[in-house]
């Protein structure tokens, strides 16, 4: 018999007054995944992330967390969570050590045992050395870290991560994405809302792709783009605004006029720039890239994702 | 008295850790926030709910105190003291706090001196708006007094100029007190010094009451000079001790703004 | 289940004390110093000219007055900024929501680091008052209880209220309208007695002022103004409605 999901939810709604966040999304997350909710501000993934992990109640439809009930057993599971929220609440008047030592008594560790994953937990985030110091001079991505090891501190099964990059530089955002990947390589469950393409295919094996607080598509990062688009994308920027959409009829599989460039959807990304140039067409710039989830999210929604 | 009591826990509130960026919002909050207003007005309640309380409440179990030879009632004793005490407290609560914040937090400084506009005018500037502040509250005190018989009208007229010098003394030391502070916590210090000077300035007994030792000390103290001031003018006597305590207060406006100056200058243009 | 209601509000309590280390002595003042200069100031300074009250000194009068309002004070002075600094800023309670510390929890926690601070102040300043004759029964011994007692009653409405605001400008308008009037009409400095009826009612509903007879009443050895039951349930119906506005405001806030 399999194990049951360790996140299960069908038809799950929440609504504020008037406003639907979320609309009746039906989710799987099966232990050791690292699953990927993706989807533009406002589709519904915070409020998702919330009712997760256990802090905000459904208004309709289940949701079971470690084959829990989250409303009526909201303490038992938060105590094997590890949630590690879009805006940090580090406690900036107390030290680095003692922020990791305080958050665990409240999952009721020893003083002792808290004082020994303060310290184990501060070497795997690479922070030992400013154990002592005060929470404030730390950079964002250092302080991201220090959260990310506090959501640690109890041994969570799931880990909850809710736009853990955002705000970052790409120095601190490929450190965090390291760490992440070796605490899946421990076999814990992660679980994450990015509006990152790079991010949800760098951690992800399997994501849903939220919009108006539905699920649009779901599958492995590779599935998706082979599902919704093709292997690579030509980008062909033109000078004036001659409308060469039209001239393109026929080129690769499908056309995509954005803006200020149009994307050609094709398998073969140099023949399409071949067969773009036979048609006497001179445009002033050229790129021809693998495909991203971007173009997955742009060909489902008709919109980009990162404004 | 804007802050004594209150202060303290607002203070201890601050000091109580929202550092940086925190107090940054907190302080921005305050001034912008809708009850602005409202709190801004309400500061002026404080002296007279004091003044209601000791000068009245307990002034019913006093009765007389001597004032310069003869007796007078209590809260007339106390009114004077409460409207000096009110004038400082308005003129500090702009001057430390405003200041500091703009100095360590905003930068406003650093964009200001950009300009042609010198240290000594940031200074001067700072304490203009404080005085503003501070007579707001004094002049509204003053209206108070004159209604219950506390003072005449020709008591109120002479005494709201000597408000005015007591805010200007104690802004510009506030000033340059605050170009010192290392950080919030530091308001702590400055908020019980306050909170001594109030309690022993001759603000509630006759300072010939004090150990002697006691009372030479408080005689070296600005707020006792404030107070004495705005009681001669206010209820008497009149006489040329006056211009002693006046000569105190000068004194001490002209430091504060020479130091604040010096410093900010320092401060900033290194 | 008990147990780990336990464990949690001893984690919150612990994370408030591990804050307060670092401002213990910047908070020594406020606690153990103000109150004893206020006792001289007005005590003896003012006591002078007053003369007998009911009996005893001026000074004798005011002593258990300004220990219970020091208490009340120093209560709403851990219960304003700092709780909303944990919605707003630091968002402390925001990351115990994430844990299985529950919003009971948190109140509780907190309301227990009140009387980690209350008790040692109230016995200190009962100390040094007791050297200045200040005392005049053993009943003295009961006011860091009921001290706590005021702590309780007075702290929990305000974290109700600061759970509710999202401008700390109202807290300006609580300390004006409702500290500092409670501080100076509620028996504290003068008998509510000599006040209109109007301002005697006020006086009966502030927690302060049955905090400050039932200390007065123990510090002197007399009987309070009213039945001590009536004062002390007055006091368990303000900490009973204020424990209720605090969860439902808790909760209400850490809903969204």
């Amino acid at each position: 018999m399999a194990e049951e999901p360790l996140i299960y939810a069908r038809g799950l709604v929440k609504r504020f007054g008037e406003f639907t966040a979320v609309d009746g999304i039906d989710v799987a997350v099966e232990r050791g995944e690292a699953f990927g909710f993706l989807g533009p501000n406002g589709a519904g993934k915070s409020s998702t992330m919330r009712m997760i992990s256990c802090v905000s109640a459904p208004t309709a439809g289940e949701l079971r967390i470690l084959g829990m009930d989250p409303v009526r057993d909201g303490v038992a599971i938060r105590g094997r969570l590890g949630v590690c929220p879009q805006l940090d609440n580090l406690d900036a008047d107390l030290s680095v050590f003692e922020n990791l030592t305080t958050y665990a008594r409240y999952f009721g560790l020893s003083r002792a045992e808290a004082r020994r994953r303060a310290g184990e937990l501060l070497e795997f985030v690479q922070l030992a050395d400013r154990s002592a110091g005060k929470v404030e001079p730390l950079s964002g991505g250092m302080k991201r870290r220090l959260t990310i090891a506090r959501a640690m501190v109890n041994d969570p099964e799931i880990m909850l991560l809710d736009e853990p990059t955002t705000g970052l530089d790409p120095q601190a955002r490929h450190l965090l994405w390291e760490r992440l990947y070796q605490l899946k390589q421990r076999g814990v469950t992660l679980v994450l809302t990015t509006h990152y393409m790079d991010e949800a295919e760098q951690l992800c094996d399997r994501l849903v792709v939220m919009d108006g607080g539905r699920i649009v598509a779901e599958g492995s990062p590779r599935e998706l783009i082979s599902r919704y688009s093709t292997p690579e994308v030509v980008e062909l920027r033109f000078a004036d605004g001659v409308d060469v959409a039209a001239k393109l009829d026929g080129v690769g599989e499908r056309v995509d006029p954005l803006p200020d460039r149009l994307l050609v959807y094709a398998r073969d990304g140099d023949a399409a720039v071949a067969e773009v140039h036979r048609r006497g067409l001179a445009p002033s710039s050229v790129l021809v890239r693998r495909s991203t989830l971007e173009d997955v999210f742009l060909h489902l929604t008709g919109r980009t994702l990162v404004e | 008295m804007t802050v004594m009591v209150a202060g303290r826990a607002v203070r201890r509130g601050i000091s109580a850790g929202r550092v940086g960026a925190v107090v940054n919002r907190n302080v921005g909050a305050l001034r912008s926030g809708p009850a602005y207003w409202l709190v801004l007005l309400s500061g002026f309640f404080e002296p007279l709910l004091y003044l209601l309380s000791i000068g009245v409440g307990v002034g019913a179990l006093v009765g007389m105190v001597p004032v310069g030879g003869r007796m007078v009632d209590y809260a007339v004793f106390v009114a004077p003291a409460m409207l000096a005490v009110s004038a400082m407290s308005g003129a500090l609560a702009e001057t430390t706090f405003n200041v500091f914040w703009k100095f360590k937090y905003a930068k406003t400084y650093d964009a200001v001196l950009a300009t042609p506009v010198r240290p000594v005018e940031i200074a001067l500037g700072e304490l203009t708006w404080a005085l503003v502040r501070c007579l707001f509250y004094t002049v509204m005190f003053l209206v108070v007094m004159v209604v219950l018989g506390l003072t005449s009208a020709g008591g109120a007229l002479a005494a709201f100029p000597a408000t005015a010098l007591v805010g200007v003394a104690f802004g510009a030391t506030g000033m340059a007190i605050s170009t010192f502070l290392r950080g919030w916590q530091d308001f702590d210090l400055l908020t019980t010094g306050q909170f001594t000077l109030f309690l022993f300035s001759g603000t509630f007994s006759p300072v010939q009451d004090y150990p002697v030792v006691f009372e030479v000390i408080v005689t070296l103290t600005p707020l006792y000079h404030a107070v004495e001031l705005v009681r001669g003018l206010a209820v008497g006597p009149l006489g040329w001790t006056l211009l002693v305590h006046a000569a105190y207060l000068v004194v001490m406006a002209v430091c504060g703004l020479w130091v604040a100056s010096r410093r900010i200058e320092k401060l900033l243009l290194v | 289940m008990a147990s780990t209601a336990v464990m949690s509000t001893v984690a919150v309590l612990e994370r408030h004390l591990t804050l307060y280390r670092r401002l213990f002595w910047a908070s020594a003042l406020s606690s153990f110093v103000l109150p004893v200069l206020f006792l001289v100031s007005i005590g003896l300074g003012v006591g002078g000219y007053v003369g007998d009250l009911d009996g005893v000194s001026y000074l004798q009068w005011i002593v258990p007055g300004v220990m219970a309002s020091t208490a009340f004070q120093m209560a709403l002075g851990e219960t304003t900024f700092p709780v909303l600094g944990d919605f707003k800023w630091t968002r402390g309670y925001h990351a115990m929501r994430a844990t299985p510390v529950r919003i009971g929890d948190m109140i509780a926690g907190q309301v227990l680091f009140l009387m980690v601070r209350v008790l040692p102040q109230t016995v200190v300043f009962l100390l040094v008052v007791l050297l200045f004759g200040g005392l005049r029964s053993w009943w003295s011994v009961v006011t860091p209880l009921v001290c706590a007692a005021v702590v309780v009653a007075s702290a929990l409405p305000v974290m109700g209220y600061a759970a509710r605001i999202d401008n700390d400008g109202y807290f300006a308008l609580l300390f004006r309208f409702v500290m500092i009037p409670m501080t100076l009409f509620a028996g504290v400095f003068f008998p509510v007695a000599q006040m209109p009826v109007a301002a005697q009612v006020v006086a009966w509903v502030s927690p302060l002022w049955h905090g400050v007879e039932l200390c007065r009443a123990a510090t002197l050895g007399v009987a309070p103004p009213w039945p001590i039951w009536a004062h002390v349930l007055c006091l368990l119906a303000w900490s009973a409605g204020g424990a209720w506005f605090a969860m439902r405001g808790f909760a209400r806030r850490l809903a969204v």
